[in-house]
């Protein structure tokens, strides 16, 4: 399986350095070099965080899904190769977590600093909580079911949220076009202005880049558990072997 | 014909162990009894009409959710006592046929709660119907089933997890908010009659439309979670 060899580590040591470097040009770009928003003040650079990680908390539930379902498939053809797949769905549910709370977190100061409320029940952040409620349940499952069938229950649940999250969107904005919609001072995604773009996109690299380190990190940690789990359960097989002569 | 005859096999062995018994009905009876009896301490339905007309679809709805799932957990856990479960699964007939006669059986169930409660509901809550009533024939049925289908199903997803009591409302609850809204704006919109017959019907059919996803959903992964070892 995954061999710790030194080329394998070196690239993701440089891996780490691009994300950082990345980072750190977005900073610079979004802090000191992008000019102030004009009906916003200083407040409105939270876009370049809060942008960037709600889409990715958006994009890691599909590598979710993807590998339940390649889970679910291979199950009884391949289980080894099931359990990889096991193993990147329980990354992507973890780092969709973390760049959800992220996203929620940010859009609420955001939403307190320049709508004067933290939270509102408006689609998008109804749709989103519940993104966020769906892929905690998950989490929750895993931790609650016993070892022998996690795998399959999570990937069962998988599947579920991946069809309730699209009904949930349509049957929400349904919902909400029945009433006036909240004044928002404009909508800033509507029209970004050029100076805005070099500043959004590096902080959307960068946090793609950051994203995909800690998805693989997280997997590679999980396959190393498991593997650790195979042999500790083959040397208890062979060890209940040797007992009876 | 003869998957059809499976599921009215299972169905007859789950009506006939709660005709002994009568736990889950009397269980829920009471239990949403208990909910609406502290909504109507909690604030006074009798002197705000108005307000209670609009809130009465939410807390009815409340009720008979928290209701079902104290039964739905109670309705596998039978199936523990003597390894029936193991039977069922190396029975020859489709895993499926066990799931839909037990979500019918659970559904009976719920209507039974739902047909005492509701007068109950009315007489407590001093509730007089604005709109046209018969919609909530259709509307009650359509969100009781989705409610039992997806219960019926996490709760044998979670039959083998440490307190499966805890974790059944934990997935639930999150997969059923798209269900929820629809059967609560659905009942509000009746009573109130502040909602046009449109958008009505627009509830109702997105009740429906997600009906029939989940319980095909739930009959194709039913089998992968009965055999989940």
């Amino acid at each position: 399986m995954e061999q710790r060899t030194p080329s394998l580590r070196s690239v993701a040591w440089l891996w780490f350095g691009i994300a950082l470097a990345v980072l750190i040009v977005g900073f610079r770009q979004a802090i000191f070099l992008t000019p102030t928003d004009a009906a916003q003040g200083d407040v409105g650079r939270i876009i370049y965080y809060h942008v960037p990680s709600a889409m990715m908390g958006l994009v890691f539930p599909y590598v979710n899904f993807v590998a339940a379902l390649a889970y679910l498939y291979w199950r009884r053809r391949d289980p080894l190769r099931a359990l990889a797949a096991d193993a990147l769905a329980l990354a992507a549910a973890e780092v969709t977590v973390v760049f959800v709370s992220i996203g929620l977190l940010t859009g609420m100061l955001w939403g307190r600093a320049v709508w004067g409320i933290w939270w509102t029940w408006d689609a998008r952040l109804t749709t989103y909580l519940l993104l966020w409620l769906l892929y905690v349940s998950y989490l929750l499952l895993r931790r609650f079911s016993s070892t022998g069938e996690s795998h399959t229950l999570s990937a069962v649940l998988s599947v579920f949220a991946a069809v309730d999250v699209p009904i949930v969107y349509m049957s929400i904005r349904w919902w909400r076009t029945q009433h006036p919609a909240p004044v928002f001072g404009g909508d800033a995604n509507s029209g970004m202005d050029k100076s805005m773009l070099p500043a959004f996109f590096w902080n959307l690299a960068g946090w793609a880049i950051w994203g995909i380190f800690i998805l693989i990190f997280r997997f590679a940690l999980e396959r190393r558990r498991q593997i650790a789990e195979q042999e500790a359960a083959l040397q208890a097989i062979e060890a209940s072997l040797e007992i009876p002569q | 014909m003869t998957y059809l005859r499976h599921v009215l096999d299972h169905l007859r062995k789950d009506l006939r162990l709660e005709w002994r018994s009568r736990d889950s009905i009397n269980g829920m009876l009471f239990f949403a009894l208990l909910v609406v009896v502290v909504f109507g301490l909690a604030f006074d339905p009798t002197g705000y009409p108005t307000t209670t007309r609009q809130i009465a679809g939410g807390i009815l709805w409340v009720a008979l959710l928290f209701a079902s799932i104290t039964a739905l957990n109670l309705s596998w856990a039978r199936e523990l006592r003597n390894q029936v479960l193991e039977a069922q699964r190396m029975a020859p007939s489709p895993a499926s046929a066990l799931f839909v006669g037990k979500t019918l059986a659970n559904m009976l169930f719920v209507l039974i709660v739902e047909a005492v409660l509701a007068p109950i509901f009315i007489v407590f809550f001093n509730l007089h119907v604005l709109g046209n009533a018969w919609l909530l024939a259709l509307i009650l049925p359509l969100g009781t089933w989705a409610l039992v289908v997806n219960g019926t199903f996490f709760a044998a997803l979670g039959l083998r997890a440490r307190n499966r009591e805890l974790l059944l409302p934990l997935l639930l609850l999150p997969i059923s908010l798209p269900a929820l809204l629809a059967m609560v704006q659905g009942t509000t919109g009746v009573l109130t009659a502040d909602l046009d017959a449109i958008q009505i019907n627009t509830w109702i059919g997105q009740l429906a439309g997600y009906d029939i996803i989940f319980t095909t959903i739930c009959i194709l992964l039913f089998e992968t979670v009965l055999n989940a070892e």
